[in-house]
């Protein structure tokens, strides 16, 4: 039950200071997740943005869902997912409800200009980690241009990335394979 | 009634149908709106900016903005927060259930190369994805582009504010590893000091 609120809390204080899309939810990840409380490795965050990006949802909910059942099974999931949602229901409704012209307040104008720049810092930070732990060679570098390119020059849905990976990995691994039972 | 459970089973569907993050959404928000009284298209623009600068993820956030109005509408603010967390709840749950049952299948294929190969073709792709989300963030922030199209020079490019104090925050995150919150407060505050 310990571990069940602690992930409930753990997401929900992710999801109060995850500021944009999914990606912006990245360095909260890993300083709760992977350097605080030790749930997974940066490589597996990874694995689950990938499988965030392909399945059905919200990729920030699909996250929480994966980290709280490896954590805890079923309920974990549960847990932390209502966790992640929980401050944007609390924040969104207090805006619908009460301080609808919200975005007109200048003071507020000012606070996201700031926050906008914090988050493109701590999202750049994200992305050099991710770059230490997840490109470890010349195929990671290819793998890495594709991704990079395709998000950048059109509007192709991630899938298509996630695919052109899936069918990549799988060819280096054969290659690669297949090399090495020659060699040794 | 007619009209919660008409909300939930279509904040499933969204939840269900919309692949690749929380603006993916979207165009299921419009054909609801296209289709029941209870949700209105003039709400969108709000709705999207709201969602888009307060925390939380975005597509969380439009369901129960969206929830939220279509209740308000059937009896004042009791109905609304109600509604919201209807439409968010109806929005993860297919999440929830997919992830479950992936994770599952991914527990099973733990020690096959072939699921091993396929993520060593997935992380460095996935890394390329978010570095392109992270471009976009910086030219938001920090960059003028739509000035820059319009003057040509390039001194009009940068928000010379932004840049100025990205350079700062990069630099003490970088040398203290902080926690993001004390990345994002003092930020906010001096976005409000010097009126950026």
């Amino acid at each position: 039950m310990k571990l069940l609120w602690d992930l409930f809390f753990t997401f929900a204080r992710i999801g109060a200071f995850t500021f944009g899309g999914g990606y912006a939810m990245l360095p909260m990840i890993q300083n709760e997740v992977v350097e605080r409380k030790k749930w997974a490795t940066e490589e597996e965050v990874m694995n689950y943005y990938a499988v965030g990006q392909s399945t059905p949802g919200v990729i920030a909910v699909n996250t929480a869902t994966f980290i709280g059942y490896r954590q805890a099974g079923v309920l974990g999931g549960i847990f932390a997912t209502l966790g992640v949602v929980a401050p944007s229901v609390v924040i969104i409704t207090v805006i619908a409800a009460f301080i609808r012209n919200f975005l007109e307040y200048e003071v507020v104008e000012h606070a996201l200009a700031g926050i906008s720049v914090a988050v493109a810092v701590l999202v750049i930070s994200a992305v050099i980690n991710l770059w230490k732990k997840g490109v470890k060679n010349l195929f990671g570098v290819f793998m890495f241009v594709i991704g990079f390119a395709i998000s950048v020059f059109t509007n192709w849905s991630p899938i298509v990335v996630v695919i052109l990976a899936v069918i990549g990995g799988i060819t280096y691994g054969k290659v690669t394979n297949s090399k090495a039972g020659d060699g040794k | 009634m007619n009209v919660i459970l008409a909300l939930i089973y279509e904040f499933f569907k969204t939840g269900l149908f919309a692949v690749g993050g929380g603006l993916a959404t979207l165009p299921f928000l419009y054909d609801i709106a296209a289709r029941y009284d209870w949700l209105d298209v003039s709400i969108m623009p709000d709705m999207i900016a709201i969602s888009e600068s307060t925390p939380g993820p975005i597509g969380v956030n439009m369901a129960t903005y969206c929830g939220y109005n279509a209740g308000f509408l059937q009896g004042g603010i009791g109905f609304g927060m109600l509604y919201g967390l209807a439409a968010t709840l109806s929005l993860i749950l297919p999440s929830l259930i997919t992830i479950i049952i992936v994770a599952r299948i991914l527990d099973k294929f733990q020690n096959s190369t072939l699921v091993d190969n396929a993520f060593k073709g997935l992380r460095p792709a996935v890394c390329g994805l978010i570095a392109s989300a992270a471009l976009t963030v910086f030219a938001s922030a920090c960059l003028e582009v739509d000035l820059f199209e319009i003057s040509g020079s390039f001194a009009s490019l940068f928000d010379i504010k932004a840049l100025v104090l990205f350079v700062l925050l990069f630099a003490v995150n970088k040398k203290f590893k902080l926690h993001p919150v004390f990345i994002i407060i003092p930020a906010a505050i001096v976005g409000i000091i010097f009126e950026m």
